[in-house]
């Protein structure tokens, strides 16, 4: 290995020795604050060695890895994705009893599995990462071990994510039989031209291995999972799985997809179609019924997955995968930070030894009064999810409804855009609905509404960060455009 | 450069006002008219330009030199957005009228508002920024930008202030506003995209999409995206449900802005968007538009006359007066386009009004039903008077600004289309008949067995009746000797006729 290849595996190596010392020191140290600083630091030193890495990419390390920079941009959201949660944990876990400090240990292993998987160009790779992710994840969703609500979700991801992990591996086996090779860039030969008898096996491989990975993305008819677990998780592992593993798992299938040319695949792509469709109404409608606000983001984000979906699709357009690329990319960036903003709100407002997370949509009435700052940023987070101008999210929107509206001119049907417009107007209700839950006149005699929230001094700043971007990209988008626009320039589409 | 500052005003007006109420529960109210004034001046200055020639600019549409201000800046270059403000002589009318009702509006709201006042005038003025963002826009996204921009204020303002169904109604207002502006985001895209596989250039620039070439089923498609968005905004039968419910619960500011500007912004997007961007779309559309404006008057004069809730009434005949700018607007010839323009503007005047006067009887008696007044002249005699002004100028009386509209709409309308032109007439008999079932419910009369005043009720004050009077002068000015507003307005309409594909009869300039 040269060391230009050593240099390009920097932020892999400086993620797992922050790792390694984080997973040392908490035996000695039982601090909390100390941890999370550690970690967070640890976090940015990586953020930096990817800043660095720019320099020398694209480049294949090993067959298993390829660092480009695809990778280094989602790298970096997932970086700085996961110092976020790790500041709202910190705030989130310091009043709580036991000890927490495994919380970053487990935090930081997740996001190494994200990261792995981002610049995965293997199935070897690919597997490592989704499962040293999802097996993270297990644990920390039951994290602080408060109850059945909590224990319920981890054990209802743990049986569900195992299956759809079964599913990814025996699908990736089929595909591996027919086509005998793991790589994506030696995929691609083989993948439509010489399928010949073996065609059946790589049908029922990529169709199985798409289930697996619709599960993790919690996309319908694969979503069964995802309300129960996002209400029983805490908020801010909440946030994560929403944000950094979706985020990544998506990535890695937009790669998988862009090097193997499977968009050539018409009726994998016609089945995506209809999971989209069914993801933003099915997603929409059922946020309508939810009291929760968990439960409600939880539904929210299986529309927005099948947004991301409609970018997706539109990389079968002659010349779509940078049009896929580009508009996949701004919506995932608006994503993170609207749902990590969102999921902010409910950390905060769930701090202290609560039995539950504070997420009764009941609980929220009266905040414009009781906390004007903290319902003004779940505001601007909500409506960016709505897609309202001067939001991040708008934008966001703006990237799906032009990779529709290009699907849609290029006679590939007109559905994906009923969908995506009947579902960003059922998305408006209920958005609108905790909005208008917040703007209430509290009544006096309410003891959830008149209880004083304390905004923490990390959180704070986290949300304060989120806002300011979500208006500052809302309103001039220009900058992460181009930086989104020179990064598809640089791949090989 | 100066357009932006008058949007930017106005945002940060709201911002302070915002902030202001931390200090004290009174300023917001004087923040917000005092960046309104600044407006004011602004406008005041842009009416009082210098104009080169005929006293205005008389450029072509596609000449962006000939515009009498413009402001260029590059946004998002990735698809050729940039923030691109132009104002002619239409824009100038209508953010004149924008900024003019914001006053009125703040004024109407000054004793009304107890619960966050701030917030409330907040929402206000960037209702109204959003508002003028969409008179001034000249790129489609910028256009589409503050359409949304509008939305989120007036709906929290009706939704926070609103009377007792306000939840509903603020919903309804939400979901067709907003659903109908998605229909128009895929069109402006598909716009887009089709003009940029033809040229290879993205744009949202207005001018650069004037010409693009668009198929005969395709143009139409698009056409009635843009169409549905702005006839829902307009209202236009059967696009009206949201309208009675959103005006009337919500507070008397807010149905001032939503009657006297919101309405107008549907009709500016049908004259500057709808009809040049698809020249040969209208002639398709353009007589089922007229039939559906037709519609609009006699459906929404016969449901006023069906209400006894004084708001919804008005509400009712907002639909009425809008179905004579629909018809005025695709009859498409320089009287009916006149007209349309004059009908905006009395509209807006009257009926902002009325909703005051309304909000002003609820204030009072706590109640809109007219079954539990009348007689209410007695009780308030300076109101009562007022009353009886807008509700006749509301009905059409020569000598006021409504009857212009109505009467040049008519006139023009008679050339293209005869049987409308006749239906369309009986609308200004239903009007009369509503207006003054009104007024007789009302003011006149005796109190109803249910009538319950409360003792010692107030008549206007000098702040109330200052207003009034404004808007009265306003009325009588546009009845009596409306050429200036024609001056303004004929250039662009005149210039609008080079797209489409009916000749372009005599100027009204030269007749009237």
């Amino acid at each position: 290995m040269s060391n230009t290849e050593l240099v390009a595996l920097l932020p892999l190596i400086s993620f797992a020795t922050v790792i390694t010392i984080v997973l040392l020191a908490i035996p000695f140290w039982r601090n909390l604050k100390g941890i999370c600083a550690l970690s967070v630091v640890g976090l940015l030193i990586s953020l930096a060695t990817i800043l660095w890495t720019t320099r020398i990419v694209p480049i294949q390390v090993t067959p298993l890895v390829l660092i480009d920079q695809y990778a280094l941009l989602f790298m970096t959201l997932i970086c700085l994705a996961t110092v976020a949660v790790a500041l709202l944990a910190y705030d989130y876990l310091k009043e709580r009893e036991g000890q927490q400090e495994e919380f970053y240990l487990l935090l930081l292993l997740a996001a190494l599995g994200a990261i792995v998987l981002v610049c995965s160009s293997h199935f070897a790779s690919f597997l490592l990462g989704l499962e040293l992710l999802g097996i993270s994840l297990y644990a920390l969703i039951s994290f602080p071990i408060r109850g059945q609500a909590t224990l319920e979700a981890a054990l209802k991801y743990l049986i569900l994510s195992g299956v759809a992990s079964a599913f990814l591996l025996f699908g990736t086996a089929l595909i591996f039989a027919a086509l005998g090779t793991l790589s994506f860039n030696e995929m691609v030969q083989g993948f439509y031209v010489d399928v010949g008898s073996n065609r059946l096996y790589v049908m029922v491989g990529s169709a199985l291995m798409l289930a697996g990975i619709c599960f993790k993305l919690s996309l319908v008819p694969f979503h069964m999972w995802t309300p129960d677990v996002y209400e029983g998780a805490p908020a801010p592992v909440t946030a994560f799985v929403a944000t950094v593993s979706k985020g990544a798992i998506f990535a890695i299938l937009l790669r998988f997809f862009i090097w193997t040319d499977a968009y050539q695949y018409e009726s994998i792509l016609f089945g995506l179609g209809i999971i989209a469709v069914l993801s933003m109404l099915a997603g929409n409608l059922l946020a309508l019924m939810q009291s929760s606000v968990k439960r409600i983001l939880a539904y929210s984000s299986i529309a927005h997955l099948g947004y991301l979906l409609v970018a997706f699709i539109a990389g079968r357009l002659a010349g779509g995968a940078a049009l896929a690329v580009e508009a996949a990319s701004y919506f995932l960036v608006a994503y993170f930070i609207t749902t990590l903003g969102a999921f902010g709100v409910v950390s905060i407002m769930s701090n202290g030894n609560r039995e539950r997370d504070l997420d009764d949509i009941a609980s929220y009435e009266g905040l414009f009064s009781r906390r004007p700052f903290l319902a003004t940023a779940f505001t601007a987070m909500l409506l960016s999810l709505a897609g309202i101008p001067l939001t991040v999210g708008f934008v966001g929107k703006f990237y799906i409804f032009a990779a529709g509206v290009q699907g849609a001119l290029a006679s590939y049907g007109w559905s994906l855009l009923v969908a995506l417009i009947i579902g960003s107007g059922i998305g408006l209700y209920y958005y609108l609905r905790i909005v208008f839950a917040m703007t209430k006149r509290p009544a006096a005699t309410d003891s959830a509404a008149t209880e004083w929230i304390t905004i923490p001094v990390a959180g704070g700043w986290v949300m304060l960060t989120l806002t300011g971007t979500l208006l500052a990209l809302g309103v001039y988008p220009t900058p992460l455009i181009e930086l989104i626009n020179s990064m598809v320039r640089s791949l090989p589409l | 450069m100066i357009l932006l500052w008058l949007i930017i005003v106005l945002f940060a007006g709201g911002v302070v006002a915002w902030l202001a109420e931390g200090w004290n529960k009174d300023w917001p109210r004087w923040v917000s008219l005092f960046f309104l004034g600044i407006s004011l001046i602004i406008v005041a200055t842009l009416f009082g330009n210098p104009l080169p020639g005929d006293g205005f600019v008389t450029g072509n549409l596609t000449n962006e030199s000939a515009w009498l201000v413009s402001f260029y800046w590059s946004w998002i270059p990735r698809f050729g957005i940039n923030v691109q403000l132009g104002l002619d002589g239409l824009s100038l009318l209508m953010v004149g009228l924008t900024v003019f009702l914001g006053v009125v509006a703040v004024v109407s709201s000054w004793s009304e508002i107890d619960h966050r006042p701030g917030f409330f005038q907040f929402n206000l003025m960037w209702t109204l920024a959003g508002v003028v963002g969409v008179f001034v826009s000249l790129d489609l996204f910028l256009f589409f930008f503050f359409w949304e921009v509008m939305l989120i204020p007036m709906y929290l303002l009706i939704a926070v202030w609103g009377h007792e169904d306000r939840n509903y109604a603020s919903m309804k207002f939400f979901l067709f506003t907003q659903i109908s502006g998605m229909l128009m985001l895929v069109a402006i895209l598909s716009l887009v995209f089709i003009h940029h596989d033809t040229t290879g250039v993205y744009t949202f620039n207005y001018f650069d999409l004037l010409g693009t070439q668009l198929s005969e089923s395709v143009g139409f498609w698009l056409m009635l995206g843009f169409f549905i968005a702005f006839v829902v905004k307009l209202p236009g039968f059967p696009f009206h449900p949201w309208l009675a419910d959103a005006h009337t619960q919500a507070p008397t500011a807010a149905s001032v802005l939503l009657a006297g500007i919101l309405l107008k912004t549907g009709a500016y997007g049908l004259i500057r968007f709808t009809v040049p961007l698809f020249p040969s779309a209208f002639v398709e559309i353009a007589p089922y538009a007229m039939a559906l404006g037709t519609a609009g008057v006699i459906y929404g004069a016969l449901l006023a006359f069906a209400q006894t809730d004084f708001k919804r009434l008005i509400a009712y005949s907002s639909v009425s007066h809008m179905g004579f700018v629909l018809i005025g607007i695709y009859a498409w010839n320089q009287y009916t386009l006149q007209g349309s323009v004059m009908q905006m503007i009395a509209h807006g005047f009257s009926t902002a009004a009325l909703f005051m006067l309304a909000g002003a009887i609820q204030h009072r008696l706590h109640t809109r039903e007219m079954t539990k007044m009348g007689g209410l002249w007695k009780e308030m005699p300076r109101m009562g008077a007022i009353a009886l002004f807008f509700i006749i100028a509301s009905l059409g009386m020569p000598g006021l600004g409504n009857f212009v509209g109505e009467f040049l709409v008519l006139m023009g309308t008679f050339q293209v289309n005869i049987p409308i032109t006749v239906v369309a007439a009986l609308g200004l008999i239903t009007a009369a008949v509503y207006s003054l079932i009104a007024m007789q419910r009302t003011f006149q009369g005796q109190p109803t067995a249910e009538a319950a005043y409360p003792d010692g009720l107030q008549d206007y004050g000098a702040r109330d009746i200052s207003v009034m009077i404004m808007m009265m002068i306003g009325l009588l000015f546009l009845g009596l000797y409306p050429q200036p507003i024609f001056d303004i307005a004929n250039p662009v309409l005149a210039n609008l006729h080079t797209y489409t594909p009916h000749g372009s009869p005599a100027w009204l300039g030269s007749l009237l």
